[in-house]
């Protein structure tokens, strides 16, 4: 055994110099294939978009090599007369904003509630309000419905806000929660002591605290109330009150699904906010992820 | 500055796996500009007791007053107290200015008073330069320091600090022990300061109080508590290192009593005898604290029978400049320290023999309160 050992400590690093290099090729490799997967309908929206208008579906083959680049499209979506484009960006902007501070208000008090107040039943009501992450959005849907109809508030951007956070508050309250929990409970004592009641130290103390965790669930709400579809389109029935999602289906309705580039430019202009905002805000999805032990 | 006293104070826990009793029947009275320690080991209600002071736990039973009030229903705002943390506690986005006038804003004192108040408290702590720095950019000396400014800046009827120091690295707390000190002694503001540090407690302390399990062990100045301990824990925590421990029997041989340890007599003054005679024929624990034993060579004074000594092996030495702390075991299996000077030459496996300076003994009871005996 001890004879053995010199060869084989010998072999090892010429070996395993060769084993890491295979592990790096074929670990670039499969890292490769899959940012291409997630890239290529990218790629093939953009490409496509700048087709020749009534071109027909691109193959692989006349994807990068259309009957010239048709940067027109895009000023023909921009300006058609029947689709307000630039409405719906700002239906867009106005809905994601709003959701995002009513949800950053009601998510951040209902964590400060969780993490820092004594109440009896304080951790069962936790898991219960946990658990209705688990309840699907398509179940909610109906109920809320037929409660902002009934508050005579369909076609308003009341009806388009307000509901948002039941469908996504308990995430963002475990998200914040978790955050509020690490930061040391004397800063509240020293707080308490220089004069603060419980709402001031949230004020004061714990929301500056916690800014980065604030930002990471301002980009997930921002994230997902911009590319909703589903709430969007039955909250709203007149075409000036449409988002960008629901604007781009109205719009791909009008050319029955047939002229692609164009179809694919709008595509694009709906598509190109979220991405440039999930550029730059890429860390506080992470973050959000590490923060709340969730994956994907 | 105010007197603070806690009368018969008691603070409950309940918890699910049975509730846990953190102090019991606690009294204290704190003399206007006192320095009081509180020190203990873990989890024996000194850091209960000041957030009681404090006003961040509500006592179960008992009355707080700070000054003439009774406060058990004050909020913790309007007792006008200050308290340094461990962890230091500074609020992270804010600059060290705003942290120190923060306690002033929200009672709404006017700015220039504040800047006033802040600019005082800075100079006094040697941190102007500091001012527009958050708290992640501070050394930890640094950031203590504008915690305890923080705490300055209000002028609080009392101090209160839980455990300040114990972040800091040994140098620097011994450096910030003296400014705290030389702080007091200029401010003259009561002062409670919990530590579980004895070293901490001896040298801050008008009068240190020790406690264990949620009571109050001794209180009393440290030199007394040093000297008299009143029981065995009070003489095992306070001093380092620790006293030694011994089962000793009491035999009264004719008008003559004696504690006999391990089979050798030790020596007692005619007073000492005179009390032990009560305890004859039963087992006490003896006490000595590490500097009174006295430590020599076995072959060079074993050479009288029947002496009041102690043979013992030399098992580690511990060279501190000053002085080498030499841990021992007797035949019997006894382990002792004894701090001896740094010119003895000692070493580990020596034989020596371990003599007792009669005045410095102490006898305790055997049984589980090891009340004082003498």
């Amino acid at each position: 055994m001890t004879g053995n050992m010199p060869t084989r400590a010998r072999a090892s690093p010429a070996a395993s110099r060769v084993l890491r290099a295979l592990r790096t090729v074929v670990v670039y490799a499969l890292l490769l294939l899959i940012a291409l997967s997630t890239a290529l309908p990218l790629v093939w929206m953009v490409c496509t978009s700048l087709h020749p208008p009534h071109a027909q579906l691109p193959t692989m083959r006349t994807l990068f090599a259309p009957d010239g680049w048709h940067w027109d499209n895009y000023s023909y979506v921009f300006t058609f007369a029947e689709l307000p484009i630039w409405r719906f960006a700002v239906n867009s902007v106005l809905v994601t904003a709003g959701v995002v501070l009513l949800q950053l208000t009601l998510c951040s008090l209902a964590a400060y509630g969780f993490a820092r107040l004594q109440f009896r039943g304080r951790d069962a009501l936790f898991v219960v309000f946990l658990l209705t992450m688990m309840v699907p959005a398509q179940v909610l849907i109906v109920p809320l419905f037929a409660l902002v109809r009934h508050l005579g508030w369909l076609d308003t951007y009341g009806g388009l806000i307000v509901p948002y956070p039941y469908l996504s508050t308990a995430f963002g309250t475990f998200l914040l929660r978790q955050f509020f929990v690490g930061i040391p409970t004397s800063l509240d004592d020293a707080a308490r002591l220089d004069g603060c009641s419980d709402l001031r130290i949230f004020w004061h103390v714990i929301l500056p605290a916690a800014k980065p965790a604030l930002a990471t669930l301002a980009a997930f709400a921002f994230i997902w109330t911009w590319t909703d579809f589903y709430w969007p389109m039955l909250a709203t029935s007149s075409t000036t009150m449409r988002t960008l999602e629901v604007g781009l289906s109205v719009f791909k309705d009008a050319y029955h699904g047939t002229r692609w580039p164009l179809q694919m430019a709008a595509a694009v202009i709906v598509l190109a906010p979220v991405l440039l905002f999930f550029l730059v805000m890429q860390r506080f999805f992470v973050k959000g992820v590490v923060l709340s032990g969730l994956k994907g | 500055m105010a007197a603070v006293s806690l009368e018969g104070v008691t603070k409950l826990y309940r918890a699910r796996r049975g509730d846990i009793l953190a102090l019991q029947d606690f009294t204290l009275d704190i003399a206007d500009a006192e320095f009081v320690v509180l020190v203990g080991p873990s989890g024996c209600g000194k850091s209960t007791t000041l957030r009681i002071i404090a006003g961040l736990e509500k006592p179960t039973a008992g009355t707080v007053r700070i000054g003439d009030c009774v406060v058990n229903t004050v909020a913790p705002k309007d007792r006008d107290v200050a308290m340094v943390f461990q962890n230091y506690a500074l609020y992270p986005h804010m600059t060290v200015y705003k942290n120190m006038a923060f306690g002033l804003k929200m009672r709404k004192v006017p700015r220039a008073e504040i800047e006033r108040k802040v600019m005082a408290a800075a100079g006094m702590l040697g941190i102007e330069h500091l001012l527009d720095r958050k708290p992640a950019a501070l050394s930890g000396g640094e950031r203590q320091r504008v915690a305890v400014g923080r705490a300055i800046v209000r002028n609080p009827r009392a101090f209160l600090f839980d455990e300040p120091l114990s972040n800091l690295d040994a140098k620097l707390r011994v450096q910030m022990r003296a400014e705290l000190k030389r702080l007091h002694r200029q401010l003259h503001t009561t002062s409670v300061y919990v530590t579980h540090d004895q070293e901490e407690a001896m040298t801050l302390g008008d009068r240190i109080v020790v406690m264990k399990d949620g009571l109050i062990q001794q209180c009393d100045t440290p030199l007394t508590v040093y000297a008299q301990p009143a029981n065995r824990f009070v003489a095992g925590f306070v001093g380092m290192p620790p006293m030694n421990f011994m089962d000793a029997r009491i035999e009264a041989d004719g008008g003559e009593v004696t504690a006999v340890v391990e089979g050798h007599r030790l020596p007692c003054t005619a007073p000492t005898a005179q009390r032990l005679a009560q305890h004859a024929s039963q087992t006490v624990v003896v006490g000595a604290r590490p500097e009174s034993l006295l430590v020599q060579p076995a072959d060079a004074t074993r050479t009288r029978s029947g002496d009041e000594t102690l043979l013992a092996e030399v098992q580690v030495v511990e060279p501190l400049g000053e002085r080498q702390d030499v841990y021992l075991r007797t035949a019997a299996g006894t382990r002792l320290i004894a701090r001896v000077p740094p010119t003895a030459h000692i070493s580990p496996g020596d034989n020596v023999t371990v003599a007792f300076d009669p005045d410095r003994l102490h006898l305790f009871e055997a049984d589980a309160t090891g009340q004082r005996i003498i």
